[in-house]
């Protein structure tokens, strides 16, 4: 699995207010058998990362995943605590991202962070070979702290009115969010029920800065309205018209899955199996953080034994949070080696130093020994 | 005569000011909030009165809006150097028809700001005078008393009735009152029996504070209630004289459940209120189809709540009425078939409905579209699909078609319009829609300024006529 598949969604026409350009996705068919409820916690909540590490975050709420095909059900918001846990407790410990609940059929995971974990933990454990350049820091604790910024879905500009006209359609499982006609998240459930019932939680979740800074600094974005051309006979009858407006609808969905979605749909991603319910696969994924300007998104996706993607959330990395992956990538790749890497990179050594200074990672860098190695690389 | 550019704007302009007058009520919409509806109609209200002045006033003969009546008094009375012929008469004829909470409202606007010259205080002397001749003053100074306290310190009106001015100005003075109204008030304060010789709304003050359970509170105050108050607070009423849209609004505001339990009745007291409203012309517009439009944008704000929809509903059933028998045929956006169910949920595939409204087994004689003008399933394809049909399909008018729209857009100063080919017409309440379609015709660019001001004029003649007798 390297591509994320969105077969069987359809795309409708998007709904455009102020900056923001909503995409619905609809099902024809639900999936049944597995449903996505909601889980409300307090504000901030600290993960357990399991080995002895914890990250405080904003989680506003998490999901709970349900394969035990009792599919009839409803989803039910905030019901499915059952553990009678406080509600309003301003910190929370999590233990582990995907938990199973009580040996039920149930997962309990919250939205974006085992993506933002995986991001994270891209290559933090430090280096892997002690070489001289590297601090006694770097190489006993790794590449700490691990902190990204990230914007609640409220104070992106113009984001909760968008989402408060919306108007969800009829068997809509999804919802591709763009601001200033980028791509910022995209959003897939499984059944339209959970949707429904979903729908507002995007308003809580996680923004990159980049999106913050686009709906901050962005225009109003046009319309893609409706053209049907009626040059002299095309047109002569009400079917006609009704063929040229279905091929208005058509068309809409080719040039959105072409033109705005196919940096999400066509990059090749490393997926990895963060947790397996019966048939259902749990996944996160990281983008190839290529340097080449397109989009990259880091996120998380439930599929079938089919492949066919049944939940589907991204975020939206910034161009400095794609650099300093692409920097700890290459890094890793020749053995946290400067020199080589400078090779690997078509650059000089001290461009790579610069460079991991830049990334914020400074402090790891042994700066007597990088310094005489730039001496000998001067004078040689 | 021939038409300069000018007069085109000007016709155009006119139009906008009305539709904006029939649907705006300065509060929040679904899409635009009230500061935004408030400031948008300022603009406008002071654009139209400082260059049409006579257009400006004539409004007050059209169904326009008592938010936006008691608007154009305020400005109008605000402005008294540029007043013109007739403006006087139809202020006066105009406070007259308008609900009295709002007329005091609109008096005590004019206090605050400072309005005293002759001709407000005449008109407000006038009012009161002609309310005092209709059932006394003591009703009002019981259940406004804060306005026509204001009202009469404002114009230094002296009571004809003495107790009136005491009960108001000096209330220590006497120790009991002979009108009903004005001593039950004095004794409620101390005499639960008493409140309920009360208007409803006063009684509801004094009950609280006799701390009266609500239940028994209603039970006894029910003879009291107006239609209206005995609605609202789900007491029996009778459904079958009820206007149009208030129905409509009843209806969605009942659950499912009850809608259909109790179907019959309140189809009956539709197609009854229907009725009324198309009086002569029911069964005379032939072949109607309709598209309306009950998509999520149609459930309105927390102020306006369903409005939309209730148009919708109400135009359905007067739609029903007024074309040929079996002739109607209505299309929902959501693809629903039956009215009385109707919710505000999905999209607005308004396109594809205005098909479904063309083809059916013949061509109407008559489209109507009711709806807020926001079309996004795919956004446009609406107003694509009226210019190709107009100018390649039906070049010759076979179908006339016409949009009506409930709901005002702060941006735009206007109603949406889904074509240039089509007719828009703001609509507030669905029993205006015969007169709002008379209206919509100038829309279409066809007739020019010449006949716009005719037809003022006539409805001016009309209305005023209508008050003086």
């Amino acid at each position: 699995m390297t591509r994320i598949d969105l077969t069987g969604l359809e795309v409708r026409p998007a709904q455009v207010w102020g900056g923001v350009r909503l995409v619905p996705l609809v099902r024809p068919e639900p999936v049944e058998g597995l449903r996505l409820h909601r889980e409300v916690y307090g504000n901030a909540g600290s993960v357990d990362l399991g080995d002895r590490t914890t990250y405080t975050s904003y989680i506003p709420h998490g999901f709970v995943a349900d394969w035990s095909g009792k599919g009839a059900e409803g989803a039910a918001y905030g019901t499915r605590l059952g553990d009678g846990e406080p509600r309003a407790v301003p910190v929370r410990r999590h233990h582990r991202l995907a938990k199973r609940r009580n040996g039920e059929k149930r997962l309990r995971f919250l939205p974006l962070h085992l993506a933002l974990e995986g991001y994270l933990a891209l290559h933090f454990g430090g280096p892997s070979v002690v070489w001289d350049e590297w601090s006694q820091q770097a190489v006993r604790q790794g590449l700490s702290p691990r902190a990204e910024a990230a914007y609640a879905g409220w104070s992106v500009p113009g984001l909760s009115e968008a989402l408060r006209v919306f108007e969800i359609h009829p068997g809509q499982c999804g919802l591709m969010l763009y601001v200033a006609d980028a791509l910022a998240a995209a959003f897939v459930v499984p059944h339209p029920r959970d949707y429904r019932v979903l729908h507002p939680t995007l308003i809580e979740d996680l923004y990159g800065e980049l999106v913050h800074q686009y709906a901050f600094y962005g225009a109003p974005v046009p319309e893609f309205t409706a053209r049907i051309r009626d040059e002299a006979g095309s047109v002569r009858t009400l079917a006609d018209l009704r063929a040229a407006a279905r091929a208005q609808e058509r068309a809409w969905a080719e040039a959105h899955d072409g033109l705005m979605a196919r940096d999400l749909l066509d990059t090749s991603y490393a997926f990895e199996r963060v947790y397996r319910m019966d048939s259902y696969d749990l996944y996160r994924f990281l983008p190839p953080f290529h340097r080449g300007g397109e989009e990259q998104h880091i996120g998380e996706l439930i599929a079938d034994h089919k492949g066919r993607t049944l939940y589907l959330k991204t975020f939206r990395l910034s161009e400095n949070q794609i650099r300093r992956g692409h920097l700890l990538r290459r890094l890793a790749d020749c053995d946290w080696h400067l020199e080589q890497t400078a090779e690997a990179l078509g650059t000089t050594y001290a461009e790579v130093v610069r460079r991991v200074t830049a990334a914020g990672f400074g402090s790891l860098l042994n700066a007597h020994v990088i310094a005489q190695r730039l001496r000998e690389t001067q004078e040689s | 005569m021939t038409e300069t550019h000018s007069d085109l704007i000007a016709a155009e302009d006119v139009l906008l000011f009305v539709n904006a007058a029939v649907t705006a009520t300065g509060q929040r919409e679904f899409r635009s909030s009230a500061g935004e509806q408030r400031l948008s109609l300022a603009f406008l209200h002071e654009y139209v009165r400082v260059n049409y002045r006579p257009v400006y006033a004539a409004a007050l003969a059209l169904d326009i809006n008592d938010h936006n009546a008691a608007l154009i008094v305020e400005q109008l009375l605000r402005t008294p150097k540029e007043a013109g012929e007739r403006e006087g008469r139809l202020i006066a004829a105009r406070l007259a028809l308008m609900p009295p909470q709002r007329v005091y409202r609109l008096f005590r606007a004019l206090r605050a700001a400072r309005v005293n010259n002759r001709r407000t205080r005449a008109i407000i002397r006038d009012w009161l005078a002609a309310r005092a001749e209709r059932e006394g003053l003591a009703l009002d100074a019981v259940k406004y008393r804060p306005g026509l306290k204001a009202a009469a310190r404002h114009v230094h009106q002296r009571f004809a009735d003495p107790e009136c001015g005491d009960f108001l100005f000096t209330p220590g003075r006497r120790v009991r009152y002979e009108h009903p109204y004005l001593d039950a008030y004095r004794r409620a304060r101390y005499e639960q029996g008493a409140l309920y010789e009360l208007p409803f709304t006063v009684a509801e003050g004094f009950a609280a504070r006799h701390g009266i359970p609500r239940e028994r509170f209603l039970e006894r105050i029910a003879p009291r209630m107006t239609r209206l108050e005995r609605l609202r607070t789900e007491r029996a009423s009778d459904l079958t004289v009820m206007p149009l849209t208030r129905l409509a609004l009843y209806v969605l505001s009942l659950p499912f459940g009850e809608r259909v339990a109790r179907r019959a009745e309140l189809t009956g007291a539709l197609r009854a209120a229907a009725g009324r409203v198309a009086g002569p012309y029911a069964g005379t517009w032939g072949r109607v189809a309709a598209v309306l439009d009950d998509s999520y944008s149609a459930s309105g704000s927390a102020v306006k709540r369903r409005r939309p929809l209730a148009v919708a509903l109400g135009c359905h059933f007067l739609l029903e009425a007024l074309a040929a028998p079996g002739a109607y045929a209505a299309h929902w956006t959501s693809g629903g078939a039956d009215p009385l169910l109707v919710r505000p949920w999905g999209p607005t595939p308004l396109g594809t409905r205005i098909l479904d409204a063309l083809e059916g087994p013949a061509a109407p004689d008559r489209l109507v579209i009711v709806s807020d003008g926001w079309d996004n399933a795919p956004p446009g394809l609406a107003g694509e699909v009226l210019r190709v049909w107009r100018t390649r399909l039906d070049p010759e008018r076979r179908t006339s078609a016409v949009h009506v729209n409930p709901v005002y857009d702060a941006a735009g100063f206007d109603v949406r319009r889904l074509a240039p080919s089509v007719p828009t017409a703001g609509i507030r309440d669905a029993e205006d829609l015969a007169a709002l379609v008379e209206i919509a015709q100038f829309a279409e660019g066809r007739t020019g300024l010449a006949q716009l001001r005719a037809y003022l004029d006539r409805r001016v003649e009309l209305f005023l006529k209508g008050a003086s007798r």
